[in-house]
């Protein structure tokens, strides 16, 4: 049995999200700077050096990368032989999105109510939690800050079997061509495959936190990711919706296994302004 | 070639500008998203008088990030803009010149900015750190209490942008896919 005081999961969270929403990370950088050097359109390419010369200003004056600073979403593995000491971990966890939203001048964009009030809440909480347990003894927090212009775009398919590869393929080519330029193009595509209504849509978000350039494991899903990536970057939809060679940077699929007789597939938009971090305790 | 616009915009400059023109602009703009754009509305069914002028001025849909001490905005990238649809037409037929933000526009609004010579600027969403430099002055000027979607006066120079939609309705949106697109 270990204890973990939830004043250092606190930390972890603060540190993580003033890190993010103004550090690029270094594989987003490097798939928009190829972006760029293999754009032909000229509007594009000037949309893609701003998005590029924005990581420098953001790194230089503390800005962060888009003002659109997100909801902030943590999906937390803790070791069932891990004992939180100290208070309430979920509270925890909140107190240290707030004190980072507060601490960086980041946007505070969370309203308590969707549908009546939309009170802002002040300080970007609540925050999204989802907890799972895990052998062991460690804690495990991947953190994201989504923006809302990719999230509205994202969609959940509820596919019959027998809609097969290409069914997929046309799920998540619909869900980027009719999202155009709202979420911010160039953008990272996750998909869930499989599971069921609920889980498909977290598969989804939790694979756009792969690192660019790494496919799945499992070859045929890999095959699947690049034929998904040529279609979607056929569309000439290109950075910021205005023509251009690169729609997407990359798509990273995940399953699950599921029903006879289904096939759930999310597609979860995220822009090029991806934020995430991870951490091991 | 990037050109230099100034704004308030004349009529002569924005009938000129057309989609897919690259651009600078330099001058005074205002700001305004969904909360701004319902009250000011409802301010002019009521036949009162707006807290900033439109004709021939530009808006700016964008909420920015809180301004760190001794700067005067914090980020500042465009929101997107259908969610201003529904209150711009009212806006343009008052001599509004032109609207900057991201995404489709309603044609509705299409029609609207025919009728009155209007532009629709594109700026990069998510170059928000980088466009937050071009903002040389920053002021609310009203409806301070909605906080980030208050109404702003800024003043920038050389904010970088892109014509989406013309005073003729052409649309960057159509034609730059249709050419970048592979058509298998
Ligand atoms: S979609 Fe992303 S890049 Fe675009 S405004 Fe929202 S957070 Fe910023």
């Amino acid at each position: 049995m270990r204890t973990v005081d939830v004043s250092e999961i606190s930390q972890a969270v603060r540190r993580m999200y003033l890190e993010m929403n103004v550090a690029v990370l270094p594989d987003v950088r490097g798939a928009v700077e190829k972006a760029l050097a293999d754009e032909a359109s000229p509007a594009a390419r000037y949309a893609l050096s701003q998005i590029r010369d924005n990581y420098d200003v953001s790194a230089r004056t503390g800005l962060p990368l888009c003002q659109d600073t997100g909801m902030a979403v943590l999906f937390i593995t803790a070791g069932q032989d891990v004992h939180f000491a100290g208070g309430d971990l979920y509270q925890a966890v909140q107190q240290g999105v707030r004190d980072a939203y507060r601490d960086g001048y980041f946007r505070k964009s969370i309203v308590s109510e969707p549908l009546f009030d939309r009170k802002n809440t002040g300080d970007n909480c609540p925050a999204v939690i989802h907890l799972s347990l895990c052998p062991g003894e460690k804690v495990h927090i991947l953190a994201m800050a989504k923006g809302f212009g990719s999230e509205n775009m994202s969609r959940v398919f509820m596919l019959a079997p027998a809609a097969g590869e290409e069914g997929v393929l046309n799920a998540i080519v619909s869900a980027v061509r009719d999202a155009g330029p709202n979420p911010c193009p160039p953008v990272i595509v996750g998909v869930g495959i499989g599971g069921n209504f609920e889980t498909a849509p977290l598969l989804a978000k939790k694979a756009t936190a792969r690192p660019l350039g790494v496919h799945h494991r499992d070859e045929r899903y890999a095959a699947l990711e690049k034929k998904a990536l040529d279609r979607i970057n056929a569309l000439g939809i290109g950075a910021s919706g205005i023509g251009g060679l690169t729609t997407a940077l990359w798509v990273s699929a995940e399953y699950a296994p599921t029903h006879i007789a289904g096939m759930p597939v999310a597609v979860c938009i995220c822009c090029h302004a991806s934020r995430h971090g991870e951490v091991t305790l | 070639m990037i050109q230099s616009i100034t704004l308030p915009m004349t009529p002569e400059v924005r009938l000129n500008l057309k989609a897919g023109d690259l651009v600078k602009l330099s001058g005074v703009l205002y700001t305004a998203r969904d909360a701004a754009h319902k009250r000011l509305i409802e301010l002019l069914k009521k036949g009162m008088e707006l807290p900033m002028p439109i004709r021939d001025q530009v808006i700016y849909y964008v909420g920015p990030s809180p301004a760190p001490a001794g700067r005067i905005i914090g980020s500042a990238g465009p929101t997107s803009s259908y969610r201003m649809d529904s209150y711009a037409p009212a806006l343009l037929d008052l001599g509004l010149s032109g609207m900057i933000g991201k995404g489709l526009r309603s044609p509705e609004v299409v029609e609207a900015m025919k009728r009155n010579g209007a532009v629709y600027f594109g700026a990069v969403g998510g170059a928000a750190a980088l466009i937050a430099q071009t903002i040389t002055q920053a002021q609310v000027i009203a409806f301070e209490d909605l906080g980030t979607e208050a109404v702003r006066r800024l003043t920038v120079r050389d904010f970088p942008a892109v014509v989406l939609i013309d005073s003729r309705g052409n649309s960057l949106y159509e034609t730059g896919p249709a050419q970048y697109g592979a058509h298998a």
